[in-house]
């Protein structure tokens, strides 16, 4: 078991968010993660990344074994996970590359790897810039600054590409995508697919699992997941709408 | 406030050494250091009730007796160590006010003292009564840096002119220098200070920078004195018709340091540029005053101020911008950041717009606060933390202010220096 949790809680700007949510999933699958607006999607991505603002109030999160929220963010992410944002933050005067070479050295350096000199990093990146069809223009830019919205998204998977995590969580990372850039990202996503890396695709519709099919797909309501199945659940979703799943009694599971 | 009064006695005895010597000059200049001593007798030191003063309490330098500093020769070794990396050829050397007249320069560059141009020292477009520290400055100069640029030179490299004070403890150095940048001519000027003596230093600074139609200058300014030392400078800058003027302003050093700059856009499509990084930390105090004053039609200017204070440092930025009736067509844009690295460090921010043209743009901001929160968790989130993601991002902050530069060298020493400076006040944290 790569990723184990078990009743978690998280509170956000004074409100109780996630209420008990368990899930678990091993490497080499492909989860996504439904539920309408306000269920709590987001803060289960934000809460395994670390955010601050996200305060877990019960529960455990065990990942690899260890329990993960003992761990800093960047500990985290040395780790192995990583979280592609819904909402990439623009950070001026920081290089697109530098900050790159940045994480994945610290990544490195925390494995006790050597760190990449300049020529081994700029062929790493360039073979992965050319998977997310990112330009030399985007890559010499201050991280995000004047990016458009497929193009922060392309960086944020184009970041996982270079840094290869364990665990992938991606926050509505189709929001605001169209249908070309949906692609791209897409393609990238599913280029990362391994045996040893389990993704979860967190997403309030069903058009981005037509690209990342994924194994499992998860209901999430009122802060806990209320039904489980297979690739058929997100149809079944986009066909009837959330309506149809909150309409049952809590508890039920598929 | 006798200790105020009897200070004055003190310069007013070092005056009257000054007079016999004969740095005191001939021609005009006798009668401008008379009436421009007597202008500071007169007014004294400012206190915080003076409007351009109300932050900056010059207390501590009134109740130091300065006086004006003697000869002194530096390390040919020590002075290089002050230049900038790589390709800055071109030093002017100026100890204790002294100029040490280059053995080279480029073509097209010429420099000249008080000992055969004094009448130029004093530059006629400079206002009267620019402020009671021009005046110390004027009654006290011990020489002057004339920097001509002649017409249609394009000097490549940039010319360093390097202010060194090596003196003891309470001394007073006024440096001038006077650059004149002739039609179509191209260079960029470094003017940098530092200290190589001991104890406490006032250096009392006035710069003068006439920069003729169609010419292009960039000015670097920096600034690291020792933490006791004193700074005051006063820079004054007219722009011809068609010519572009870019200054970045890098303070790193002393315990007070105030610069007023005023630039003139006094030709149509001038072009001005007024840029500044400061970075204090201890109980130090960083004050700019600038005034860009738009008098004629067409001319943009640009201005961005960034700080960064740690401990119980305070900052004060005031920046004016007048729209003289002519100035139609005026495109200015002012910002001012201040990063507070602690509870304790403060910065007093006030933009001054005086508009007396109806076609114009104008805007202004400021923004105070700590490191970005969000943008500290996505360095994190990417595994870079702790120090590494903090310096990161201070490194963001000011390294922007230098991007303009266009000397490489000088853009990368000044980058080299802040981020030492920066170090510094991490572990003094």
């Amino acid at each position: 078991m790569l990723l184990e949790i078990r009743d978690l809680r998280v509170r956000a700007e004074n409100k109780d968010i996630l209420k008990g949510l368990n899930l678990s999933v091993n490497a080499g699958e492909v989860h996504a993660i439904m539920g309408p607006n306000g269920s709590g999607k987001s803060t289960l991505a934000r809460a395994l990344a670390g955010h601050p603002g996200y305060e877990v109030t019960g529960g455990t999160i065990t990942y690899d074994g260890k329990d993960l929220l003992e761990l800093e963010p960047e500990e985290r992410a040395c780790e192995g996970v990583f979280m592609a944002f819904q909402y990439p933050v623009e950070i001026a005067g920081i290089n697109n590359t530098y900050f790159l070479k940045a994480a994945l050295n610290a990544v490195r350096k925390y494995r006790g790897e050597q760190e990449l000199d300049a020529v081994e990093f700029m062929q790493l990146v360039r073979g992965k810039a050319k998977l997310l069809e990112m330009d030399q223009a985007m890559l010499g830019r201050s991280v995000n600054e004047g990016f458009s919205g497929g193009e922060k998204k392309r960086n944020e998977i184009f970041q996982m590409a270079v840094l290869e995590p364990r665990l992938a969580i991606l926050d509505e990372t189709d929001s605001g995508l169209d249908i070309d850039a949906l692609k791209i990202v897409s393609n990238g996503v599913n280029a990362l697919r391994s045996p040893e890396r389990a993704i979860i695709v967190v997403t309030h519709y069903q058009r981005l699992l037509n690209y990342i099919v994924p194994d499992f797909v998860h209901v999430l309501t009122e802060g806990r997941i209320v039904r489980s199945g297979g690739r058929e659940l997100a149809l079944e979703l986009e066909e009837k709408g959330y309506g149809w799943i909150e309409g049952e009694p809590a508890g039920a599971r598929g | 406030m006798t200790h105020v009064a009897e200070r004055q006695e003190t310069y007013a005895a070092g005056f009257d050494a000054f007079r016999l010597t004969p740095a005191f000059g001939s021609g005009a200049l006798p009668a401008a250091r008379e009436a421009a001593f007597g202008r500071f007798r007169a007014a004294g030191f400012p206190t915080t009730r003076h409007e351009e003063w109300r932050f900056t309490n010059v207390a501590p330098i009134a109740a130091i007796p300065f006086e004006p500093a003697a000869e002194a020769v530096v390390d040919g070794a020590a002075a290089r160590a002050l230049n900038f990396d790589g390709a800055v050829p071109w030093l002017v050397l100026v100890t204790n006010g002294r100029v040490s007249t280059p053995a080279s320069l480029p073509a097209g560059v010429s420099v000249s003292t008080l000992a055969g141009a004094a009448a130029r020292a004093i530059p006629s477009g400079r206002p009267a009564s620019a402020g009671v520290f021009v005046d110390l400055n004027t009654a006290f100069f011990e020489d002057v840096v004339l920097l001509d640029i002649a017409d249609g030179a394009v000097v490549d490299q940039p010319i360093h002119v390097l202010f060194i004070a090596a003196t003891g403890h309470a001394a007073l150095v006024s440096p001038r220098l006077v650059v004149t940048a002739g039609e179509q001519a191209q260079c960029t000027i470094i003017e940098s200070y530092a200290d190589l003596g001991s104890g406490s230093v006032w250096v009392n600074a006035v710069t003068d920078v006439q920069v003729a139609a169609g010419a292009v200058v960039d000015h670097v300014k920096l600034q690291r004195q020792d933490p006791e030392s004193f700074h005051t400078a006063s820079m004054f800058v007219r722009l011809g018709r068609a010519s572009t003027f870019a200054s970045r302003a890098i303070t790193l050093g002393a315990a007070i340091a105030r610069n007023d700059i005023v630039a003139v856009l006094d030709g149509e499509g001038a072009e001005c540029t007024l840029n500044g990084l400061y970075v204090a930390g201890g109980d130090s105090l960083v004050d700019t005053h600038t005034t860009i004053d738009h008098a004629k039609a067409h001319c943009p200017s640009h201005e961005v101020y960034k700080g960064v204070l740690a401990g119980r440092a305070r900052a004060v930025f005031n920046g004016k911008i007048i729209v003289r009736p002519d100035a139609q067509k005026t495109d200015a844009k002012q910002t001012n950041k201040a990063l507070l690295l602690t509870d304790e460090a403060q910065i007093n921010t006030k933009p001054q717009l005086e508009i007396f043209a109806d076609d114009v743009k104008c805007t202004h901001g400021a923004t105070i606060g700590q490191l970005d929160e969000d943008a500290l968790f996505y360095l994190k989130a990417r595994g870079v933390g702790g120090v590494q993601a903090r310096n990161m991002l201070i490194h963001a902050f000011a390294g922007d202010v230098l991007t303009g530069v266009k000397a490489e060298s000088v853009r990368e020493t000044a980058m080299r220096l802040v981020d030492e400076k920066l170090h510094l006040n991490d572990s003094a944290d």
